[in-house]
């Protein structure tokens, strides 16, 4: 699914946010991203979402290499995965419904075939009596949830989170990743970048570690 | 990749442009601002070129009004000059010949110039023989009078033609620059209607930024995001023509009283035009090309900026 070779990452300026980073996620795997603030998980993950180009190397999304891209087929290429951000960069002046009606608009889906999918996914996160309400009467959980079911709502292969639970305490944090696990059930490959290694012990997942932008394991889940 | 269908791509486009409309309404205050600038300018060479073409029409009616004047030579006498003055008048594009003689002519001065005794010391009639001449309506414009003023050139007993033309020709070359005054206030202002909606659309991508952001990240095309901009501009420019009009005609209705009074001193009937419809179908035009141009200048300078990062 994704596939990092050799990719180097340096911003103007010269700092090195990645260096030399090789690994590969396969189709319906999930994984954690961690390593500490400024260890280049953010980095990795705008890679993979074409916000930034690597420097140097090759990032195949679906066997797609990313380096040779055309700037008007990204948006396409964004279709196909569901991001999700600490702060769920949610629009306050629409609803809920809305917000994660939105990719389905984006992409040309029929109003009325939007309106199931939406139902489907407000279901999928526990929301679905909040669909008429407006983010900012939600709680912070709510909201990361609304954000979830904006990602998964065009059904992506796909499922990128960057500090999904940053903001959250330990228990609402345990549920958003239970999600993200449920989702991985189906099928759906899941790369989550947090900080939170307390939270990754809950799960026997893949962990990739980064420290400095140096690729320091690929190993499986930690013990 | 998904193709949507074209009733989706039709529904889409409507969705966009009611909201466009939407969130002009819900900011009365600055929209109106921004609309009222739009039609003012819009109306100034519009409201112009409806005068212009009033005066254009008042020049029209007054063409009737060539004549031309034979002054024959001193030295043709009166039958002479009678007798020329129906041979003249045999010619096709001959309305009507009217034969002035010289005792006419010196009785006329004497009555209307003031200079009667000193006209009675005179020893012999300084004045000639004229001949006025009214061409037919076909021949009542400038190049027609000018071709029948050759003609009676040629005669060999004329001394001077002189044809009342020159003031036409200087109010029509007056028109003339009005126009070009107008085309250019016109170029000008467009440019001002063009800069109004960019910074308009400028000001209101700054505050979706946010929006945009967003969008772009879970895959909106750049069509996508600039759609509801160039809506936008397009319902400013098409609002302000609307306005644009609306002023033209209030100001044509303020001067309609004032225009027929000062005509009827003039003991004429002349009525001032009101604007017509065809008018606001040009300002129509006009504004929605201007507005959704104004509208993509800004787009695509300033959508470019805002990438996520």
């Amino acid at each position: 699914m994704i596939r990092f070779q050799n990719v180097s990452k340096r911003y103007p300026g010269g700092f090195d946010a990645l260096q030399n980073v090789s690994f590969h996620l396969v189709h319906g795997e999930m994984a954690f991203l961690t390593g500490h603030s400024g260890a280049g998980k953010s980095t990795l993950l705008k890679l993979i979402a074409l916000i930034e180009r690597a420097t140097r190397g090759q990032v195949f999304i679906d066997g797609k290499n990313l380096s040779g891209l055309d700037r008007r087929l990204i948006p396409y290429l964004r279709r196909n995965m569901g991001i999700i951000f600490q702060n769920h960069h949610l629009l306050f002046d629409r609803t809920v419904f809305d917000n994660v009606a939105l990719p389905l608009i984006i992409s040309g889906h029929e109003y009325r075939e939007a309106g199931r999918r939406v139902r489907a996914a407000l279901d999928k996160v526990g929301l679905l009596d909040k669909e008429r309400m407006y983010p900012i009467m939600l709680s912070g959980g709510e909201q990361q949830r609304v954000g979830i079911a904006r990602a998964v709502v065009n059904r992506p292969s796909l499922l990128l989170a960057d500090e999904p639970t940053g903001n959250l305490d330990p228990g609402l944090s345990l549920d958003i990743m239970n999600l993200f696990a449920l989702f991985n059930q189906v099928g759906v490959s899941v790369l989550i970048a947090t900080h939170d290694i307390d939270l990754i012990r809950h799960f026997n997942k893949r962990v990739i570690t980064l420290q400095g932008g140096l690729l320091q394991s690929t190993g499986a889940g930690l013990p | 990749m998904t193709v949507p269908s074209a009733r989706v791509w039709f529904l889409h486009h409507f969705q966009v442009a009611l909201a466009s409309i939407t969130r002009l309404v819900q900011n009365p205050f600055s929209s109106m601002m921004t609309i009222a600038v739009i039609g003012i300018a819009l109306s100034m060479p519009a409201g112009l070129y409806v005068l212009l073409d009033n005066l254009q029409r008042l020049g029209d009616s007054w063409k009737g009004s060539t004549s031309l004047s034979v002054f024959l030579q001193h030295a043709v006498t009166n039958p002479a000059a009678r007798e020329l003055a129906d041979r003249i008048g045999a010619w096709p594009e001959i309305a009507d010949v009217e034969l002035i003689t010289p005792e006419e002519a010196l009785d006329e001065f004497r009555r209307f110039s003031g200079f009667g005794s000193a006209l009675d010391d005179l020893a012999e009639n300084p004045l000639p023989a004229v001949l006025l001449i009214q061409p037919l309506a076909e021949n009542d414009n400038p190049s027609g009078a000018e071709t029948l003023q050759n003609k009676l050139e040629a005669l060999p007993e004329t001394e001077l033609v002189q044809i009342d033309l020159q003031w036409v020709k200087r109010f029509h070359a007056i028109l003339d620059m009005a126009r070009r005054g107008i085309l250019l206030v016109g170029v000008l202002l467009a440019l001002a209607v063009l800069l109004i909606v960019g910074n308009t659309i400028r000001l209101e991508i700054q505050s979706r930024r946010e929006e945009i952001l967003v969008t772009r990240l879970i895959g909106a095309t750049d069509g996508f995001v600039r759609k509801p901009f160039l809506y936008s501009g397009l319902w400013y420019g098409v609002t302000g023509a609307l306005i644009g009009w609306l002023l033209v005609v209030l100001v044509l209705w303020l001067l309609a009283g004032p225009v027929s009074n000062l005509a009827l001193l003039y003991g004429s009937s002349y009525q001032l035009q009101t604007a017509p419809l065809d008018l606001l179908l040009v300002l129509l035009a006009f504004g929605s090309i201007l507005g959704l141009l104004g509208a993509w200048l800004a787009v695509s300078r300033h959508l470019a900026q805002i990438e996520p990062e």
